[in-house]
């Protein structure tokens, strides 16, 4: 088990626990990311062809196209050593005994077991989650839904159907970490729902952390079929421990005609982590995307994940929330393309700042002129917790017809000094009557999660809040 | 040794004196009764003994079972075993009325409860308030009517089984049939739990089945007066004017 040990998730960041072993990395000696670096990636994959071809061309790109200057600054980024972040090797993980001790005692507030632990942190083998993912995995079978890592989707019976939907809602063109992830993506998930199936349980990437690599730049494809229904749950909320400090994923979504699809995130990342990723979803006639996102984590988020309304009718509901602590910059929102009639999209999201924390709230909204009879509600509620901490909200309309209904409505708020004594009155003590209220303030998102979820979602706000869970 | 003893307790809403030295004490299980003009300081009293950080204590002290709980924290007060029902109960979104009062009640006594002991508390004392059993999930006073408000009060009191309940105009705004209600509850309270009550009122209508042990009237933060029954029913036909 040694070898697998060694090719788990994990995330500290590395400059300060793998100082010594940089010099000897070869990689890091040629600097920048090369051609020679992505072909030697795409042959140790085992790529087919036309990846190794497409790796190249968006590594090109990339490094072509300039660092976003619009949103948080990613200066504690090294671009010049982005190598480090991409070589999916030993140097990689970390043991358990390298993380620090609060991410330690996270894991064990949240409740998480020893084993899982040891998995999120990118060290050790997670029997028992293996387990239930496969029995997951045996009961979603039957229904025909194909549900595996990317590296075999694209080897598999599907491969076909990966190769036409692979990076063409996110195009390496898009950004600069498009580019990225198209060049150096690794792990992931293919899932594909057949016409008119309705998957009954929730599929649950979290039982795939410790896939080599994954974590980093990890591929999400999932379509779901005419007629069929989807809930798929991205993460979890133990903060995932990585040894690279980047993250840059990608998720496609292809709803079809009269499908469904929720896509659930909590996303609780290592306060050392800069979260640039890519979400988006293409919905046909009749269908509709949820999204329900949680960004708890990171140091600095770019978080915007994007629905194309593309068919009559189709629909898009988002319930996002932010909770920005100390030392965090969440720049988080969505973007909604009504790009045929009848479509609508509700947005509802809430972000919480305390201790200097920033959220910045960025909306797009697009109805092109094609999309007559569309309607569109965005709603983003903040609540401060102290006045060193920020919140900003920046939404964009870009309206091309007449006939349509777009509204926004932005509120923010304080804790009432009145909420608190009447719950402290009642025996809770400040700070568990204000985590109380910070709790209330996300139950719009917590109550739209599986119960599991929602509970980790309330630990997490304890944690905090409070710094500990009772 | 009474239950709460107040010596010479002066209070400040800013700058401006509200309480000027009051002395008063309550034995346990004793009902006690304040009333008062508008402004004279009632709700003031109530608030102070619950250590609310809108007043500032500038004289005096409170003893609860014989100890100093002068400038204690709320929650720490409320954890010895007084309860202070609010004029006007605050909203809290997402927190269902049922979740918040399990976690008040393991605050309270220190303790977890199954889930199932307190689902059987719970129904019970809705039963016993004529409360709709859906209230327990909606949020926290979240467009609860008045009477529906003040009834959420009385069922706290009556899962959190305080020592000492202060009732701050519960009566108020309430229509006959409500305070009816809100009276069985304060009946129910003192018959299971046997606490003590200081109840501030400005009106008479919940005070007619219970039965007082002492009337203190109020005026410009100071007890001018102070008897028994028989207070209540000279109120009612003299008005306050007599003691200003």
């Amino acid at each position: 088990m040694a070898e697998k040990e060694k090719t788990q998730v994990a995330d500290i960041d590395r400059t300060k626990y793998d100082v010594r072993n940089l010099d000897e990395d070869a990689y890091r000696i040629e600097g920048g990311l090369t051609e020679s670096i992505v072909k030697k990636l795409s042959e140790e994959k085992d790529d087919p062809e036309w990846m190794k071809e497409f790796r190249l061309r968006s590594l090109k790109l990339y490094n072509e196209i300039p660092v976003p200057d619009w949103g948080p600054s990613i200066d504690g980024l090294n671009m010049d050593n982005i190598v480090t972040y991409v070589r999916p090797n030993t140097k990689m993980s970390a043991d358990w005994e390298d993380v620090p001790a609060d991410i330690k005692k996270t894991f064990e507030l949240l409740g998480i077991p020893e084993a899982e632990r040891k998995s999120l942190a990118g060290v050790g083998a997670q029997y028992d989650s293996e387990l239930v993912y496969h029995n997951v995995r045996k009961d979603v079978e039957e229904q025909g839904v194909i549900y595996t890592d990317f590296e075999s989707a694209l080897k598999g019976e599907y491969a076909d159907m990966v190769k036409e939907h692979f990076m063409k809602l996110i195009p390496p063109t898009m950004h600069k970490f498009a580019a990225l992830h198209g060049a150096v993506w690794s792990g992931g998930s293919f899932v594909y729902v057949p016409k008119g199936v309705k998957v009954e349980i929730p599929l649950q990437s979290y039982f795939r952390l410790n896939a080599p690599g994954a974590g980093q730049f990890e591929h999400t494809l999932i379509i779901v079929d005419e007629g069929a229904d989807l809930h798929f749950i991205e993460g979890c909320s133990a903060p995932k421990y990585n040894v690279a400090n980047l993250h840059a994923g990608a998720v496609e979504i292809y709803v079809k005609k009269n499908a469904r699809c929720r896509y659930s995130t909590i996303e609780n990342w290592s306060k050392n982590m800069y979260n640039l990723n890519t979400k988006v979803a293409k919905v046909e006639e009749g269908g509709v995307i949820e999204w329900i996102s949680g960004s708890f984590g990171s140091h600095i988020s770019y978080l915007y994940p994007t629905s194309r309304l593309e068919g009559r009718g189709a629909r898009s509901d988002f319930t996002g929330i932010a909770f920005a602590n100390t030392d965090q910059e969440l720049d988080t929102g969505c973007k909604v393309i009504h790009n045929a009639p009848d479509t609508s999209s509700v947005v509802n999201t809430r972000s919480i700042s305390k201790g200097g924390g920033a959220n910045i709230f960025r909306s797009a909204v697009v109805v092109t002129p094609q999309a007559k009879g569309s309607k569109c509600a965005v709603s983003c509620t903040s609540l401060m917790l102290d006045s060193e901490s920020r919140s900003d909200t920046i939404p964009a309309m870009d309206i091309r017809t007449s006939e349509c209904d777009v509204g926004h409505e932005a509120k923010i708020g304080r804790i009432s000094d009145e909420t608190v004594f009447y719950l402290m009155s009642r025996g809770l003590s400040e700070e568990e009557a204000k985590a109380m209220i910070v709790s209330g303030f996300a139950d719009s998102v917590s109550k739209e999660l599986p119960l599991e979820y929602a509970v980790e979602m309330n630990n997490l706000i304890r944690l905090e809040m409070i710094g500990a869970i009772g | 040794m009474p239950l709460l003893e107040i010596k010479g307790l002066a209070a400040n809403a800013g700058e401006k004196p509200i309480l000027n030295g009051i002395d008063l004490s309550v034995g346990e299980g004793e009902t006690h009764v304040i009333m008062g003009p508008n402004g004279a300081g009632k709700s003031t009293l109530g608030f102070t003994i619950m250590g609310s950080p809108e007043y500032e204590v500038t004289g005096g002290s409170v003893f609860f079972d014989g100890e100093d709980i002068t400038g204690e924290s709320t929650d720490k007060i409320a954890k010895r075993g007084i309860f202070l029902s609010f004029q006007n109960p605050v909203e809290v979104p997402g927190i269902t009325l049922k979740s918040f009062l399990r976690t008040a009640l393991e605050q309270v006594t220190g303790e977890r409860i199954r889930m199932r002991l307190f689902n059987e508390k719970l129904e019970k004392a809705m039963a016993a308030l004529d409360m709709d059993p859906s209230y327990a999930a909606r949020d926290l006073n979240v467009g609860f009517s008045g009477g529906e408000k003040k009834k959420a009060e009385i069922l706290q009191l009556l899962v959190l089984r305080p020592k000492l309940a202060i009732l701050d105009e519960t009566d108020s705004g309430l229509d006959v049939d409500a305070v009816r209600i809100v009276s069985q509850g304060i009946e129910a309270y003192k018959k299971e739990v046997g606490g003590a009550l200081m109840i501030i009122t400005h009106s008479t209508k919940i005070l007619e089945s219970l039965e007082v042990d002492r009337t203190h009237v109020l005026v410009d933060g100071k007890v001018v007066k102070e008897g028994g029954r028989e207070l209540i029913d000279n109120i009612n036909t003299n008005g306050f004017e007599q003691f200003q």
